[in-house]
């Protein structure tokens, strides 16, 4: 859509306008950031989220052992590594099956960071242009729409996963698809909402009146108008997903063993938690750091825009 | 406290020195400066100026309502002799509402919508007299017949929705009024009416005023409302009173350039198009962290001498004896009699053939009803007849206004002429072809690109998110104007000079612009697909006053340029007058007048054109002005009335046969038809609504 980004009339090549672009877009992200900084609970919730990110990245330097390794089990949280094992200590202990829990939190960090990001995108992908169609079309499409998510948004949200998980099998994927159709209904009500406000606007007129499509509409002169409040919930919805992740993993619908997945290890210490909390609390700290992260860089974000 | 007590007789309300600041992000931003007013018992003062002059700032710290982030941050305001810093929480909560009352602009927005209108009256005295509930309703009865609502008593038990906005404004100054305040404060009260309800209000304003002996303070941007109401006036700019006195003086012998420039800028009923038009005052208003050192207003003005205005703070200087005060270090200086500023005019437009003929076009709107009711009776459909029997011509390079309040049907015309919606019935021929029936995405490119619309409100009128550049090519694509990019890019760069725009305007976003500014790409992007008619939805009546000659002048430049037939849709009759070649009247989706310029605004009236030319505020005092106060409500276009759509509301109503029989189209002479039973013969004899002194119009536009 190049004549969404002309605005410089110039003679320059492609390939020079195109960096310029780059650049621009690279500066409005340092601006961003910024901005974030006068917000004390924006900056919290992003350190949060972004040390989580630095885990994720590089668990194989971070991580002391191989998270699948068993070496001696039931260790408390700073027990001495035997010498055979190499040496050190266990700083958050070791499971039932003689894992190092602190490995294993940090090899299942990166599960998490790809696989919630991506159920929810997966979810926006979904519920964006319904909520786009139902709240510009109105009528039929809008009643279509709404009833459906109207249906799968008053199922118990937990039996809905366990029916979709049990019916097609636990793997990453469907993983992602039971968030996926989950969510998306919560989605397609808010952008609805939002673009029923925003299609009164004349800027929407006018490219009636131009004779656009409703698409090009939709996408071009509505949507990037409610992206303010939808990344702020994005990131909220994000934090959830990871609960659910958790959620799945704990009830066993997670990732399958011996995966590190941060819900299932809770899961796999059930038994002997009452002796040994370590195992299930740190994963639980886990979790809820990075989902408090996600909070307050939302909480952050709103906060920023409330004020301009 | 002091009391309500007759015995004090000083002045009621005083500022000295008053200089009020927001704080923000930036630092300090000087609100208000310098600003000295004394109020006498049943005195009404007007603030007026633009957005932004710090008019509402003012009100705010007389109530002591600034908010966080706004303080006083030098002089005092006094009520009856008394700081009002030195009052306690206590106090004030007791001045406010009892003493110092407050009339904001939007009604709905003042009312508790989940209240009925009787309780939230009833409260006042109750709170503030400690009076039983008997007692209170017997008073808030009577303050509602003394504000004019018929039926009191169904408007005590109705919730806000329940009545209408002109209602709403009634019961909100009968709020104010309840507790019989020493002063009232009253913040632009009919900005958000119609101006047949407005003229309504305003006499009730004064009326209130005459009765109650109270102070008023009005605050507007409209000069021809401070004259209806106020004694004296207080003229505003970026945050100073630039020029003070009675209203007489400030009307008849303004001296300070801004307000002269003011009274250039507002069509008059003596201006005209070609022999004295309109003069904008250039530029904008500065922000309020960027005011120019010395004058503030130096920039904008023609009499600008750095020497004497540009540096250090200008005091104000008295002019006359009673009180004309003036913040002009060239006040006495400037040549007014030779100053001849460059006026909007030009040729005079040579009309072409006709561009658009209607023919009884009709628009109604399905609704269905779905209550048990309606099931039984079997009307379950039901029609708003938004537009009836529409049937006019548009001709080449010739402006239309067309007039009527809100309701009347302007709107729904526009969208189906844009194709938006399609015509229940007639004919819409552009052209020589029928688009009555064509929605917008079943004609061709061309045919789109030649009908544009420039709209109304000009913060909305961008798309945000995208840059001004990108909209326009947008359209200049569409339409097929131009393909190639460079030849794109180079068209978006002359449609900005043709509206007299910066060319590196096209990389920034809307949000950079003024409103004005955005107005004007409004207008650009409406011309980028070289239009045969643009209709404009009540362009300039969000701007400034001063932004809006600018901007009506360009919009009349370039018509003239291409030759474009111009249709303007518009409450503002005083614009309308000065705008039009021709004018069709709507009310209530009927056509009741039609014809020239001239035929409109001169007897024979239809008995509504003649009662809404009546309503005009006009900022003249030579102006002699008849008036007549429309009784009664718009009705419903669900229910619209029988006969004539006017006679539930006509002071000329004959009899029956309004109620009856819808009126005959009358031909009062060539293309001059009134639609109205009254004989012609009759409505030839009726006085001219608004007598403009003969000498007056033979003056120059700057004296």
């Amino acid at each position: 859509m190049s004549d969404q980004t002309i605005g410089v009339p110039s003679g320059e090549p492609a390939a020079t306008l195109f960096f310029k672009r780059l650049w621009r877009a690279i500066e409005r992200l340092v601006d961003a950031v910024l901005l974030l900084r006068e917000s004390v609970v924006g900056m919290v919730g992003a350190g949060l989220v972004a040390f989580w990110v630095i885990v994720a990245l590089m668990p194989g330097w971070l991580a002391p052992f191989d998270p699948l390794q068993t070496i001696l089990p039931l260790q408390k949280p700073f027990a001495p590594v035997p010498d055979a094992a190499g040496g050190g200590t266990f700083w958050l202990g070791t499971d039932l099956l003689g894992r190092d829990v602190l490995s294993r939190i940090i090899h299942g960090a990166r599960q998490v960071l790809i696989y919630a990001p991506l159920a929810t995108f997966c979810a926006y992908f979904v519920g964006v242009p319904m909520g786009l169609a139902a709240g510009y079309k109105r009528g039929w499409v809008d009643d279509v729409v709404s009833f459906i998510a109207n249906v799968i948004l008053s199922f118990p949200i937990l039996v809905l996963y366990v029916v979709i998980i049990a019916t097609i099998g636990a793997s990453a994927f469907n993983i992602v698809l039971a968030v996926t159709f989950a969510s998306a209904p919560g989605i397609m009500r808010i952008v609805r909402g939002l673009v029923l406000d925003l299609r009164n606007r004349e800027y929407v007129f006018a490219a009636e009146t131009r004779g656009e499509s409703n698409w090009r509409i939709m996408l071009v002169e509505i949507l990037p108008n409610a992206r303010g409040p939808l990344i702020v919930d994005s990131c909220l919805r994000l934090g959830y997903v990871i609960i659910t992740i958790g959620v799945l993993g704990f009830l066993g619908l997670g990732l399958p063993p011996p995966h590190p997945d941060w819900g299932g290890m809770i899961n796999e210490n059930r038994a002997m938690a009452m002796s040994f909390p370590h195992m299930a609390v740190f994963p639980c700290l886990a979790i809820s750091s990075l989902v408090l992260g996600f909070n307050l860089l939302a909480d952050g974000l709103r906060e920023i825009a409330l004020r301009d | 406290m002091t009391g309500n007590g007759q015995d004090y007789d000083g002045p009621i309300l005083e500022c000295k020195d008053l200089c009020i600041s927001y704080f923000t992000r930036a630092g300090e931003i000087p609100a208000v400066i310098d600003f000295n007013l004394k109020l006498h018992r049943g005195e009404s003062v007007g603030l007026v100026g633009e957005s932004g002059c710090g008019k509402s700032t003012v009100a705010m710290a007389i109530m002591q309502y600034l908010g966080g982030n706004g303080g006083i941050v030098g002089g005092q305001v006094l009520y009856k002799g008394r700081d009002l810093a030195t009052f306690s929480a206590e106090e004030l909560r007791q001045l406010r509402g009892n003493e110092i009352a407050m009339v904001y602009q939007e009604p709905m927005a003042s009312l508790n919508p989940s209240m009925s209108l009787g309780r939230q009256l009833m409260e006042v005295p109750i709170y503030h007299e400690d009076v039983t509930e008997a007692e209170a309703r017997e008073r808030a009865l009577e303050m509602l017949a003394s504000v004019k609502l018929p039926d009191p008593e169904r408007v005590l038990e109705s919730y806000p929705h329940q009545v209408s906005g002109g209602q709403q404004q009634r019961v909100v100054i009968a709020m104010a009024l309840l507790s019989n305040p020493t002063l009232l404060l009253l913040d632009e009260p009919t900005t958000a009416l119609d101006v047949t309800v407005e003229a309504g209000i305003i006499e009730l304003i004064a009326e209130i005023a005459e009765r109650f002996n109270t102070s008023m303070i009005y605050i507007s941007h409209n000069l021809g409302l401070i004259l209806a109401t106020c004694d004296r006036i207080n003229v505003m700019y970026s945050g100073v009173v630039v020029e003070e006195g009675t209203v007489k003086e400030v009307f008849d012998e303004m001296r300070h350039p801004y307000t002269k420039g003011l009274f250039g800028a507002i069509p008059l009923p003596g201006a005209d198009k070609q022999s004295r038009p309109l003069v904008p005052i250039r530029g904008q208003l500065p922000l309020p962290h960027e005011r120019p050192l010395g004058c503030f207003f130096g920039p904008r003005c023609d009499h600008f001498q750095e020497a004497e205005c540009g540096s250090g703070r200008i005091a104000m200087s008295k002019v006359g004896a009673t009180g004309h005060r003036v913040r002009c270090s060239r006040w006495n200086k400037i040549d007014w009699a030779s100053y001849r500023p460059e006026g909007l005019g030009g040729d005079e437009i040579k009309i072409g053939e006709p561009v658009l003929n209607i023919r009884k076009m009709r628009k109604y709107y399905e609704i269905v009803d779905n209550s048990i009711a309606a099931m039984i009776k079997g009307d379950r459909i039901k029609y708003v007849k938004a537009n009836e029997s529409i049937s006019f011509d548009a001709r080449e390079s010739e402006t239309v206004a067309i007039v009527g309040e809100s309701g009347c049907g302007k709107s729904t015309f526009a969208k189906v002429l844009m194709g938006l919606e399609t015509a229940t019935d007639g004919e819409v021929v552009f052209r020589d072809q029928d688009v009555a029936n064509f929605p917008v995405q079943s004609r061709a490119p061309d045919m789109v690109g030649s009908v544009q619309m420039v709209f109304q409100n000009p913060f909305d009128t961008l798309n945000p998110s995208h840059s001004v550049g990108s909209q326009l090519a947008r359209v200049i694509r569409k339409f097929g104007v131009e393909r190639e990019r460079e030849r794109v890019e180079q068209r978006v760069l002359e449609l900005l000079d043709l509206v007299k725009l910066p060319r590196d305007f096209a990389r920034r976003r809307p949000r950079q612009l003024s409103g004005g500014q955005k107005q004007r790409v409004g207008i650009a992007r409406a011309f980028a697909g070289n239009p045969a008619m643009v209709v404009a939805d009540e362009p300039v009546s969000a701007l400034d006053v001063s932004v809006q000659a600018a901007v009506t002048g360009l919009l009349q430049d370039i018509q003239r340029t291409y030759r474009t037939t111009l249709l303007f849709i518009s409450h503002d009759l005083s614009l309308v007058r000065y705008l039009a070649d021709r004018v069709v009247v709507m009310y209530l989706g009927h056509i009741v007048e039609q014809g020239t310029t001239d035929e409109v605004f001169s007897p024979p009236y239809h008995p509504y054109t003649e009662a809404l030319l009546s309503a005009v505020p006009i900022a003249d005092t030579s102006v002699e002005k008849k008036r007549i106060v429309l009784e009664g409500e718009l009705p419903s276009v669900m229910n619209p009335p029988k006969g004539c759509p006017f006679n539930t509301r006509c002071h000329r109503k004959l009899g029956e046969i309004c109620e009856t029989t819808e009126p005959p189209m009358v031909e009062a002479g060539p293309g001059h038809q009134i639609a109205c039973h009254i004989p012609l013969e009759e409505l030839r004899r009726v006085d001219p609504v608004i007598k403009i002194p003969k000498q007056e119009k033979a003056q120059p536009a700057a004296e």
